[in-house]
């Protein structure tokens, strides 16, 4: 089997005395969804910030595309093919929704016309085609998640990481963007997403790792972590691994 | 390209002045407004588009004056040379300071601090080095040939000065429409964002820092061979610094007419301070420093950003207006 | 060869010289630690306060440090207004826009002194301006060694009323932690402005301790101002220890550069130390306020 795209190994973050992450491994393969679930303040998106490159891991090595990237700065990884999405929506306001996309595509895009017609096209694969020339400020909670997304592919990404992009959303809008997802990821981009809402999980993911206190504590597939209530109940909390399930019946 | 039609008519009908009125006072004025304008712009490319504000924009426009005149009064090189190599001075001056500032993470109050410091070193070493005529200042002989950079009547420096504005439009225009421009305003509005999407944030705003200084040198160039006269406190002033900011922040920061629109507005109100008060020392920083106050208050896009908002006003709700959020 | 001679007086003065200015770093300081600004209006609220020790002493024939008991709760006052009703407004919760309210005050106020008082540079005269005081071998003036004494008391005395008085408690929350604060029903924009008004109180206080031994003019304030910067990058944005211990330090530097370098060069001395601690601090220190 070929190498994953991404392969991090045994990386930990220290902030003074607190260890964010320690020791953590995980590898997302070409071409999949995998998630990362945990408990809040496991250090997920610590994680994720060290990946692409806005903390330097305090030890251990990331790994993309068979090259060893760690400690690289943010927009270097961005122009190797890695996008991120943040956790707490971090729009560029006096933009309109279209600005803010084209200011990822003239990663690929070196004239202006030719990044505005392509951040048209990305904001509307993402269903923000009505709202394009609204300003980024005037979105809504599910917009601005959206433009979240749709800035990060703007940027024709080979590996794609979302930061609880669901959360907030209400289930109608959470059934809206799973497909979305879903359809990213059928395109050939690997993602590596971080998520709590467990439908979406037990939906899209093929591999879960579960992250506590800063290790990983469990990996495997979404029906086999929903079922190791053991896991479930010590980490996510009492009461989790029943409401799983049950929505793993629902799904 | 499209957005040049507007500089163009300003430029053309700007032209036509010096054959509407010969009087030396409208020219001086103007000529003064067009300086702050420019030096203005400079600002504006990296604080207006780019959100680094620098309260020491005199160290380029000084560096352009001294330059200019000490290269001609020391090697007698010629004028339009020293205009040329004071604006790469200039250049060179905003490279090494953001070089320095940017790379050690400097930003917001920090930034503005270290630039204002810059400028104070700068004028300090003018006030004492001999090269600069320490105290005494260096003085341009008059030399009234257009080789020379002087000329007979106001209208030929009126004509220059008003091309380099327009050239600084333009280059701005060039800027809004370009990638590096959308970086750059996009570093403004979220560092994080823009690094996350590719944009070495660094370079973006180092290069913003080389083209605004630039541009504030060639008002310092351009202001050595109008009066002929350079002292420390001229060139490296805090005066230059505050209006450089001034005009752009009454106009509307990142747009290409607030440094204009905000530097006549200026120099009109600094005419009425003295027609009303007399040559009173300081009164008219007195009202600049309130204007600045009461702009930030009640028009925080300058009159740009009102002009805006009336037409907002008058067209359909439909156009959202661009209201910059405070979240 | 220098000998102690000359070395132990220079020493001395230097922390005679740096307790002023720690005073004027302290005001500094606590404006930044709690309010996360920096106060460029800082230097011409200082002027203006030399001013009113100048002219209290002029025209009513006040000893200034009898004047430091009104003036300091006038310049309290009048910081508080400042922020209540002029920056904190006008600032729109904007960082930026704070920076250019304390910007176009600074540039209001020190003009408004030029406008009124011209350029020149006064001094006042005491009986007891130059009285020294033998220490060891050393001869102090008598009018820094109390500025020392005053210093000293007046950084004891706010050590103590953040500790111990319920507004003091109020302020270390809401630096702290604002929203929190606020939470807890604390009036944050009063206790802004309360921060705001007790750094502009120690600006009058280092004016009244300044103008036996000082000149003053439009700009005399800025000299202190850039000191009392560096002091606080040095020591750290809203440390009072870093503060005072930082002014000290600084003063003793600039009484050692003076003795070896003159005067001119002493000048450009401390800023481009400024300019090299603000440069090769650890990035981290300078996050600004999101
Ligand atoms: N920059 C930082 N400095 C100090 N502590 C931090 C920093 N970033 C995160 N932490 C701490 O690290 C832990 C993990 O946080 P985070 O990665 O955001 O968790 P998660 O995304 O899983 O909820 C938390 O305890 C958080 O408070
Ligand atoms: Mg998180």
């Amino acid at each position: 089997m070929a190498e994953p795209l991404l392969q991090v190994e045994n990386v930990s973050k220290h902030f003074g005395g607190l260890r964010a992450v320690d020791g953590a491994s995980l590898a997302a393969e070409q071409g999949r969804i995998t998630v990362v679930i945990g408990p809040n303040g496991a250090g997920k998106t610590t994680l994720f910030a060290m990946i692409t490159g806005f903390l330097r891991p305090t030890s251990g090595s990331i790994r993309y595309d068979s090259v060893d990237i760690t400690g690289e700065p943010p927009h270097r990884l961005a122009r190797r093919g890695i996008a991120r999405t943040f956790q707490i929506v971090q729009p560029f306001p006096a933009l309109t929704v279209r600005e803010n996309i084209a200011v990822g595509s003239h990663l690929r895009h070196a004239k202006r016309a030719d990044a505005l017609a392509a951040a048209s096209a990305t904001g509307e694969a993402v269903g923000l085609g009505g709202q394009l020339d609204k300003p980024a400020s005037a979105l809504t909670v599910a917009g601005r998640k959206r433009l979240e997304l749709a800035r990060a592919l703007a940027i024709g990404p080979r590996l794609l990481l979302l930061d609880e992009v669901l959360a907030g959303l209400n289930p109608s809008e959470v059934r809206d963007m799973v497909p979305v997802i879903r359809g990213i990821a059928a395109r050939g981009v690997t993602i590596l997403m971080i998520e709590h809402v467990m439908q979406a999980v037990m939906s899209l993911a093929e591999t879960v790792y579960v992250l506590s206190e800063g290790r990983i504590i469990a990996q495997g597939r979404p029906q086999a972590i929903a079922s190791d209530r053991l896991v479930v109940e010590a980490y996510l909390g009492r009461g989790a691994a029943a409401q799983m399930t049950e929505e793993a019946v629902h799904a | 390209m499209k957005g040049l039609a507007p500089i163009a008519t300003v430029a053309v009908l700007l032209a036509l002045v010096p054959f509407i009125t010969a009087s030396n006072a409208v020219l001086n004025f103007l000529v003064m407004a067009f300086l702050i304008a420019l030096a203005g712009q400079g600002w504006n490319i990296l604080g207006g588009y780019g959100g680094q504000y620098s309260f020491g924009h005199a160290a380029f426009f000084g560096t352009g004056t001294y330059v200019t005149a000490v290269l001609q009064v020391r090697y007698g090189m010629n004028a339009w040379l020293c205009f040329a190599l004071g604006i790469a001075g200039g250049a060179l001056v905003g490279a090494v300071i953001g070089g320095l500032s940017f790379r050690s993470g400097l930003r917001g109050s920090y930034f503005a601090l270290v630039t204002l410091a810059f400028a104070e070193v700068l004028r300090i070493v003018a006030s004492v080095a001999p090269i600069t005529g320490a105290g005494v200042g260096t003085l341009i002989k008059l030399d009234l040939r257009p080789e020379a950079f002087q000329f007979q009547s106001r209208a030929p420096f009126y004509w220059v000065l008003l091309a380099l504005l327009v050239v600084s439009l333009i280059l701005t225009r060039i800027i809004e429409d370009s990638r590096f421009g959308a970086y750059l305003v996009a570093l403004r509005e979220n560092e994080d964002a823009a690094k996350a999407l590719g944009v070495d944030t660094t370079l973006v705003k180092l290069g913003a820092m080389t083209i605004s200084a630039a541009i504030t040198a060639a008002a310092g160039g351009f202001y050595a061979q109008y009066f002929l006269f350079v002292d420390a406190g001229i060139a490296y002033g805090p005066w230059i610094s505050v209006e450089a900011l001034l005009a752009p922040i009454i106009g509307g920061v990142g747009t290409v007419f607030g440094p204009l629109l905000g530097a006549l507005v200026i120099r009109t109100l600094g005419e009425l301070t003295k027609i009303v008060a007399g040559d009173a020392p300081g009164l008219d920083l007195v009202i600049y420093g309130s204007v600045l106050v009461a702009v930030v208050a009640f028009a925080p896009r300058g009159i740009a950003g009102l002009i805006e908002r009336v037409r907002g006003r008058l067209t359909p709700p439909a156009a959202p207006s661009l209201e910059r959020s405070h979240g | 060869m220098v000998s102690s001679v000359i070395l132990v007086p220079a020493l001395l003065n230097g922390l005679m010289t740096g307790a002023v200015y720690a005073l004027v770093a302290l005001g500094l300081t606590l404006i930044y630690g709690v309010l996360h600004i920096i106060n460029f209006a800082h230097g011409a609220l200082l002027t203006a306060a030399l001013f009113a020790a100048f002219f209290a002493n002029k025209l009513l024939g006040i000893d200034p440090y009898v004047a430091a008991l009104f003036l300091a709760p006038l310049f309290f006052g009048i910081g508080y207004a400042l922020q209540r009703f002029v920056i904190g407004p006008a600032a729109h919760g904007e960082d930026r826009n704070i920076l250019l309210v304390t910007l176009g005050l600074a540039v209001m106020i020190e003009n408004a002194l030029l406008y009124a008082f011209r350029a020149d540079t006064r001094t006042i005269n005491l009986s007891y301006a130059f009285d020294v005081v033998e220490i060891g071998n050393s001869f102090l003036a008598v009018p820094r060694v109390v500025a020392f004494g005053v210093v000293v008391a007046i950084a004891a005395l706010l050590w103590f009323a953040m500790r111990w008085t319920d507004t003091g408690k109020a302020i270390r929350a809401v630096a702290k932690e604002k929203l929190g604060a606020e939470l807890s029903g604390i009036n944050v924009a009063h206790i802004y402005a309360v921060t705001f008004g007790l750094g502009t109180a120690c600006l009058a206080v280092t004016a009244c301790l300044l103008i036996p031994t000082y000149y003053i003019n439009p700009h005399a304030g800025n000299a202190f101002v850039l000191i009392a910067f560096t002091i606080v990058v040095l020591g750290g944005m809203g440390s009072v220890a870093g503060a005072m211990l930082g002014g000290l330090f600084v003063g003793v530097v600039e009484s050692f550069s003076g003795l070896y370098l003159g005067e001119s060069l002493g000048q450009i001395g401390i800023f481009v130390m400024f300019i090299l601690v603000l440069l090769f601090r650890p990035s981290g220190l300078f996050g600004e306020r999101a």
